[in-house]
């Protein structure tokens, strides 16, 4: 019989990341869940749903991360929520971890479910910094990565030069990076909720 | 050993190379494409072929073509597909032409919901295709499973010359973990038997004493029949009573006797297990964590690779002391039916859910702790 | 008559499988015996020659013949048939069918397997009906005839198949009768040394059901108006419309140098070999 030396539950951080088809939120799945298991060391899973329309419709994806095997692939209750949609937003709320972190995308999303909220618009940051709607997502995840650490800045840097297109690297980066200033401001400034504990 | 971030499909069609699988042919279909599509970009690599034909049951046709003439075949499909390609299933259980399926299981019935994950198939590869037949099926849980049980597939396939299905579901197919792949000379890797008598002496369909005959491709100079009639051991279709029996017996027997060599299943806590959990696929995964919130109950894990055939012993030494046996599964209670039978109606209690979202940890741990 | 019993020796399972299931008077036997002396004068090794069927009457000949022989699914033969010829391009494949085999339930994979121009030799035995489940009509039974499941008369329209593979884009095309056995053989052998798709239709008759619900008397009567009914393509180009109607027309439809599939992908393994980008 195998001997199981990790305890479920424990060190285990849930993400979702929820938005249209079509912003990217699958491929930013993606690419923080490689990030965080392959040039992080830790582990992790990525799981996604979506509708059948390739653009437009509910997409989301989900990154279990670890230190320890991860069973459950999908969120039980979320630690980090981050809405790129109003539906998004509506639809997912209620799982939050009640001291889990809501990220909303306030250029998309203009009612939130509550205030415990970091709102930021993330799509017009997009478009200021790379002219692009759909780096977007890039954006988000330098704000995932500014705000909670759970992804190191190199290791999310390799993955999105991995992942994304050949040939839109560059402005892909660009995004990230505007995503994490915003949250290095965001720090500064003081943030309407305090963070979740650390892995 | 190399590391990698990948999908199930991907590592499905990388266990597939690895087993030496050289023909793919298939139709696209959510959500078990991805497998098609790297099977076209690695396949023609190694020499193989890869080919998308107009329909499902025109896929399994071909992946039957080129396994006669001696290729490692494969198709993927879904729920829809999985029904069209059933006739022609039949037809390598009854011509003995090892080949692996793979139906990647979204919610059913019909259309259903293409992108929603399901185990709803877990009869149809049963029972799916007409008449009396054996069967082998495999079911992994996590993306290094999809890899393992794919190669595992194709062994069996060639070892016992069946069809072999691979049931792996939307959330398996798609997910992505990070998984270190086996080197190809860590993996074993078994060839179908080949004849070693002149081809005036071969007989396709003969009694051997592993109750699986040697295999002579098309092109080899062994010049025999195939047919999806009632055969003798020539291949010739045969209307005798006593040669129908034979092969019937024989095909029954070649997978019966050997279901301690086929099954595949791993027991967590299960000695003195006051409950016990029995899943598969994606639903082994919150079967898992459920176990692991519940530890102190006496609460073991059997998780079922092999499905069918049924790993009837496993599931009765793993039931031995317990009182209560929870099967969760995605679906309305289709191995929970083979486990009733097992241990008795009032022992089981099923978690059933068939709406396209997984079992969570705790609609599992809800059954270990319900008091009667 | 010495060499041809002399053929029958190579070529048939003689010692196992005879008598035939066919009726006596049946054509499938002479498209069997077109086909062993169409192999026999292009000197293919039998080691060389794969025979596919798919069901019905037609689908039990290769049980008969002695080549790699797989008698498949309805309608599915050259679905089989095009697994087969990529695993084992050396071979010489011929799919036998008939037309409700090849046109109704397997009308999806006839069209295709002419589209992709695989080299496989298919020939097409139109008896214009079901002979094995009874004489139901199929794809090919003439507008008005009398079939088991058109009591009343067949009020479908029948499918033209050499045109039919003509468009889908097959190499080599022609249609004869299992009159004009020569003729037949003649097409046979160039269709089995054409690189590509190539589609033979040998019309034929079922004298036991369609010829006996439509009163066309026996195999002999039917044989008999095959020759009187039928006209090569050149008589028939000289012809009006109206006076072509019910007639057969023969010859070679088409011939021409299209890409082979198996040549194709050999080029693509080469291409992903060399490191070739998808």
């Amino acid at each position: 019989m195998k001997k199981e030396t990790t305890k479920p539950g424990i060190g285990r951080y849930e993400v979702r990341l929820a938005g249209k088809g079509g912003q990217g939120m699958i491929l930013a799945g993606r690419i923080l869940a490689e990030a965080v298991a392959l040039y992080d060391g830790r582990n992790a899973v990525q799981t996604q749903d979506y509708g059948p329309e390739a653009r437009g419709g509910a997409s989301k994806s989900e990154v279990i991360i670890s230190d320890g095997e991860i069973y459950y692939p999908k969120v039980m209750n979320a630690d980090l929520l981050v809405c790129m949609s109003q539906e998004a937003s509506d639809r997912y709320y209620y799982d939050l971890k009640r001291d889990g972190l809501l990220i909303i995308d306030s250029t998309n999303v203009d009612r939130s479910p509550t205030t415990r909220v970091v709102a930021v618009p993330i799509t017009e940051l997009a478009v200021k910094a790379t002219g692009r709607e759909i780096t977007a997502a890039m954006v988000a995840l330098g704000l995932i990565c500014g705000l909670t650490k759970i992804v190191s800045e190199e290791a999310l840097e390799k993955a999105i030069r991995s992942l994304v297109p050949k040939g839109t690297e560059e402005l892909n980066v660009k995004a990230m990076h505007a995503g994490l200033e915003e949250a290095k401001r965001l720090l500064e400034a003081g943030l309407p909720i305090s963070l979740p504990r650390e892995l | 050993m190399r590391t990698a971030f990948l999908q199930g499909n991907e590592a499905c069609a990388y266990g597939a190379l690895a087993a030496g699988c050289r023909f793919f042919a298939g139709y696209p279909i959510t959500p078990s494409t991805t497998i098609a599509e790297t099977m076209a970009r690695e396949l023609p690599k190694v020499g193989g072929v890869f080919i998308q034909m107009e329909d499902e049951i025109a896929s399994l046709a071909a992946v039957l073509g080129a396994s006669v003439g001696g290729l490692k075949a494969m198709t993927a499909t879904s729920g829809p597909g999985f029904s069209l390609m059933q006739e022609h299933i039949g037809y390598a259980v009854m011509a003995e032409i090892p080949c692996v399926i793979v139906d990647v299981q979204r919610l059913g019935p019909s259309t259903g919901q293409p992108t929603s994950p399901s185990q709803g198939d877990v009869m149809q590869a049963r029972w799916g295709t007409h008449g009396d037949h054996p069967i082998i099926a495999l079911s992994p849980t996590s993306v290094r499973e999809c890899f393992d049980l794919t190669v595992t597939a194709f062994n069996l396939s060639e070892k016992y010359r069946t069809p072999v299905i691979l049931l792996m579901d939307a959330v398996v197919g798609h997910m992505r973990e990070k998984v270190s792949l086996p080197a190809p000379e860590e993996l074993e890797v078994i060839d179908r038997a080949r004849p070693n008598v002149p081809p005036e002496w071969y007989f396709p369909y003969e009694e051997t004493a592993s109750d699986v005959p040697p295999m002579a491709n098309f092109g080899d100079g062994f010049r025999y029949h195939i047919t999806g009639l009632m055969h003798d051991r020539a291949g010739f279709p045969t209307q005798r009573l006593d040669e129908i029996n034979a092969w019937l017996t024989r095909i029954f027997r070649k997978i019966d006797a050997h279901v301690d060599d086929i099954a595949i299943t791993e027991a967590i806590n299960v000695e003195h297990a006051r409950t016990l959990v029995i899943a598969y696929g994606c639903t082994a995964r919150a079967a898992k964590e459920a176990v692991y919130m519940c530890r102190r109950h006496r609460v073991g894990l059997l998780i079922l690779k092999t499905l069918w055939p049924f790993p009837k012993d496993q599931v009765l030494v793993a039931a031995h002391e317990a009182q209560r046996v929870v099967v969760p599964e995605m679906n309305m209670g289709q191995i929970a039916l083979e486990v009733e039978r097992l241990v008795g109606r009032s022992k089981v209690r099923r978690v059933r859910r068939a709406d396209g979202e997984m079992i969570t940890p705790q609609e599992i741990r809800a059954a270990i702790e319900y008091k009667e | 008559m010495a060499t041809q019993r002399q053929l029958i020796y190579d070529y048939l399972r003689h010692k196992k499988k005879f008598p035939n299931i066919w009726c006596a008077g049946c054509g499938i036997g002479i498209v069997m015996g077109a086909i062993i002396r169409a192999v026999d004068d292009l000197g293919y090794d039998k080691n060389q020659v794969a025979m596919i069927s798919g069901i019905g009457c037609s689908g039990r000949m290769p049980v008969y013949l002695d080549f790699y022989t797989m008698h498949t699914t309805h309608g599915r033969a050259l679905s089989f048939a095009t697994g087969l010829k990529l695993a084992r391009p050396e071979l010489k494949i011929i799919v036998v069918m008939g037309d409700g085999d090849a046109l109704a339930i397997g009308g999806n994979h006839f069209i295709h397997t002419a589209r992709r121009n695989i080299d496989l030799t298919a020939i097409v035995i139109n008896n214009a009906t079901y002979g094995m489940t009874g004489g139901q009509y199929s794809p090919t039974t003439p507008q008005h005839m009398l079939a088991t499941t058109a009591p009343y008369g067949n009020i479908e329209q029948d499918f033209p198949i050499c045109e039919l593979a003509q468009v889908c884009g097959a190499a080599f095309v022609a249609r004869s009768t299992v009159y004009h056995v020569e003729e037949l053989q003649g097409y046979i052998e160039q269709g089995l040394e054409k690189k590509g798709f190539a589609l033979i239709e040998a019309v034929s008759y079922c004298h036991t059901t369609y010829g006996r619900l439509n009163r066309l008397g026996s195999a002999v009567d039917m044989m008999r108006a095959l020759k009187e009914n039928s006209i090569t393509r050149q008589a028939a180009e000289k012809l009006p419309p109206e006076e072509l109607q019910g007639k057969i027309v023969r010859g070679i439809f088409v011939d021409r140098e299209v890409p082979e599939y198996t040549e194709l992908y050999q080029k693509i393994i080469e291409r992903a070999q060399s490191g070739g980008k998808a």
